[in-house]
């Protein structure tokens, strides 16, 4: 028999259970409100003996909640109004600043035929199975991060593509903190792709250097039948943030789902990604960059479900550690007793740069079929000093020569995006932190 | 004065002394090589002239053009005009093959106060470059080295020769792993670049080569000096007689 050590509340879950308590809202969200928050007075946050959370141990990361963040004024909007992280990349903008939307620095005019965007108020007005699809996570699985947005949920966006509907102009949602005050900000995002439809979601993260404000933002997608679906995440919080975020999904039958995710801000910083195979032959490319310097700590975790057979699953993260930093990938492939067929490759690899970096790899596989293909890897090293000298024989300074092979490192990952605008943004984003390195 | 002058340079790698008061002058536009049985120290004398880390020079001189190599970041060698053609090219994937070379010519043209080139410029440059050497654009879509047979690693080696304009060359070994059809091609084109204020080092194992780069002074290398030096006929009395009286030699 175990015994289960009860454990002292925290500071921190003591504030969020008594801030998320306190917001006003009416049913349905009422209800799931106040089961999460139920929920999360029992379990709390993570800390280094919950398997998942070995490597970024909340309890201790996240001391104390910043007060929830107020509607922006005049000024926030100001400040947002600067944020420009992609360039032109001919999309349509969903701002949200602070967490609430601002619809003065969005574009929801001449939507294309078979997409709507509405705020996450109007969406609950009009479809009564939403509730259920915000609660989410499978049921009798506990994630903090989840509890607590699901918790706080208020602002938000539910982006539904009708089946059929091909919209090829990139939506981006732009989550952007301002001022100089701690605070905590949430955010629900909804993507529902129809049958045989598909769409491209960008969703970046920023915010002001210097202030350890706190983020929890969770995207909810499920791609149909036939669907396609692009999400590009790029994650560019100030220096100080705490940023926790999730990309829950599923989809469908012959389905394609592909996402990329830039990651280079925040002091702390932990995106999960649980994700289900839930129709036959779907294939999916998960894939991410991660640059870290300094004492930054970005943890990556995947859960990717194959429950149906004929799946294709492609993981491959590039992390790129400098200075002391220290980066976490956790990749679980599930392949349940039906999902024959399924092929599966994962891959992580690291670059570390300082001598003081460290890189934690955990490549799982679960497999309960028996006819399947899969494959992990895992690589962490140093750049290598023959391809420097090869370089630098020719003339190439050593900063440069270095940049070029990093830059070829995280480069591979880019590439999988098929939206060239979008890649070069990414190249080009990617390159400033290059640049930046001394 | 001497293009290249080296004077009794010692060099260990890790603690064993390979190079051991190594004498040479490369006047502008001779045509020197190098051979030696295998172990004699040519590769790591053209390591330690292009600057590889690990290669530790405990005495002696090495000048270019009068100014001390040895003090040279290896880049820095590149854009005083020394170029090593390696034995073995490496292949770097992820770096295309154009980013790699314009970043290369555009180094070293800054390096030197010369102008960096246009993209339409450089492109042409490359072009007619890459021609000479039959080397086809589908290579040059591909990172650097990538998927190259031996053959196309060595001809990319002469293309690089060829846009970064050195002053003094040193070839390693780069006959090895060449069919003769392949030979021909590197040697036309690193004829094509001799001149008269240019060097050459030609580092080789056999003489086949020197049939198409014909030298102006061979010199045997052994147990990490120059044990002997002749003109073109020296290569082909090592070449009948093999390397048997040299490797004792020193």
């Amino acid at each position: 028999m175990n015994a289960e050590v009860k454990m002292m509340r925290t500071a921190a879950e003591t504030q969020y259970s008594d801030a998320l308590a306190a917001l006003p809202g009416a049913e349905p969200v009422r209800a799931l409100r106040e089961k999460a928050l139920r929920l999360f007075a029992e379990k709390g946050l993570p800390h280094r003996r919950v398997e998942e959370w070995k490597y970024t141990d909340l309890r201790v990361l996240l001391r104390e909640m910043a007060p929830l963040a107020g509607k922006p004024d005049a000024a926030a909007l100001t400040e947002a109004k600067k944020i420009d992280l992609l360039g032109n990349i001919g999309a349509r903008e969903i701002t949200f600043v602070n967490g609430a939307f601002v619809a003065e620095l969005s574009n929801l005019k001449g939507l294309e035929k078979g997409l709507t965007i509405s705020t996450l108020g109007d969406a609950l007005k009009g479809d009564a199975t939403l509730p259920q699809f915000l609660a989410g996570l499978n049921p009798g699985k506990y994630d903090a991060v989840y509890a607590l947005n699901t918790a706080a949920l208020n602002e938000g966006v539910v982006i539904d593509v009708a089946p059929g509907a091909q919209i090829t102009k990139p939506i981006h949602i732009r989550h952007i903190v301002t001022g100089t005050s701690l605070v905590s900000v949430f955010g629900r995002v909804v993507v529902k792709v129809g049958k045989k439809a598909q769409a491209t979601i960008i969703q970046s993260h920023a915010g002001p250097d210097a202030v350890a404000y706190q983020t929890n933002t969770v995207l909810q997608l499920s791609v149909a039948d036939d669907a396609e679906l692009d999400i590009v995440r790029v994650q560019a919080e100030g220096d100080k943030a705490i940023h926790l975020s999730m990309m829950v999904g599923a989809i469908g039958t012959d389905s394609r789902f592909k996402s990329f995710a830039l990651s280079t801000g925040a002091a702390v910083s932990r995106h999960t990604v649980p994700f289900a195979y839930a129709g036959r032959n779907a294939r999916a490319l998960i894939s991410g960059a991660t640059l870290l310097r300094g004492k930054q700590h970005a943890d990556m975790t995947l859960e990717v479900d194959h429950a149906l057979p004929g799946g294709e699953s492609r993981e491959l993260f590039k992390t790129v550690l400098d200075d002391e930093s220290r980066g976490v990938f956790q990749g679980l492939i599930v392949v349940r007793p039906d999902a024959q067929k399924t092929d599966g490759r994962m891959m992580s690899a690291a670059l570390l740069l300082g001598d003081e970096a460290e890189m934690d790899n955990k490549p799982e596989l679960e497999i309960f079929a028996d006819d399947v293909q899969c494959a992990h890897g895992a690589t962490t090293g140093a750049l290598d000093d023959d391809l420097l000298f090869y370089l630098r024989a020719r003339g190439i300074p050593k900063k440069e020569a270095e940049s070029l092979l990093i830059q070829s490192f995280f480069g591979e990952a880019i590439e999988h995006i098929e939206n060239e605008k979008i890649r070069d943004a990414m190249m080009k984003r990617a390159g400033h932190w290059l640049a930046a390195r001394g | 004065m001497a293009l290249l002058e080296v004077k009794d340079l010692h060099a260990r790698v890790e603690e064993k002394e390979i190079l051991r008061g190594l004498n040479l002058t490369i006047n502008p536009g001779e045509v020197h090589a190098i051979m030696g049985p295998n172990g004699s120290g040519k590769s790591t004398l053209s390591y330690v002239l292009a600057g590889k880390d690990d290669y530790e020079v405990t005495g002696g001189s090495a000048t270019l053009d009068g100014e001390d190599l040895l003090e040279l970041e290896p880049d820095e060698r590149a854009a005083k005009g020394l170029f090593l053609a390696f034995q073995y090219p490496i292949e770097i994937p992820g770096v295309a093959s154009m980013t790699f070379l314009r970043t290369a010519v555009n180094s070293v043209r800054k390096k030197r106060g010369e102008e960096e080139l246009s993209t339409p410029d450089f492109l042409r440059l490359v072009r007619e470059r890459a021609k000479e050497l039959n080397i086809k654009d589908d290579m040059l879509k591909r990172p650097v080295n990538v998927g190259f047979s031996g053959g196309e690693k060595k001809r990319n080696e002469i293309l690089q020769m060829a846009l970064l304009e050195p002053k003094m060359c040193v070839l390693d070994e780069t006959d090895s792993g060449l069919d003769i059809d392949a030979l021909k091609i590197v040697a036309d084109g690193v004829n094509r670049l001799r001149a008269k204020n240019r060097g050459f080092l030609v580092i080789t194992h056999y003489q086949r080569l020197l049939d198409h780069i014909v030298p102006d002074v061979v010199h045997v290398m052994a147990r990490g000096k120059i044990v002997r030096t002749g003109g073109p006929e020296l290569a082909h009395e090592l070449e009948a007689k093999g390397y048997a009286g040299y490797e004792n030699a020193a």
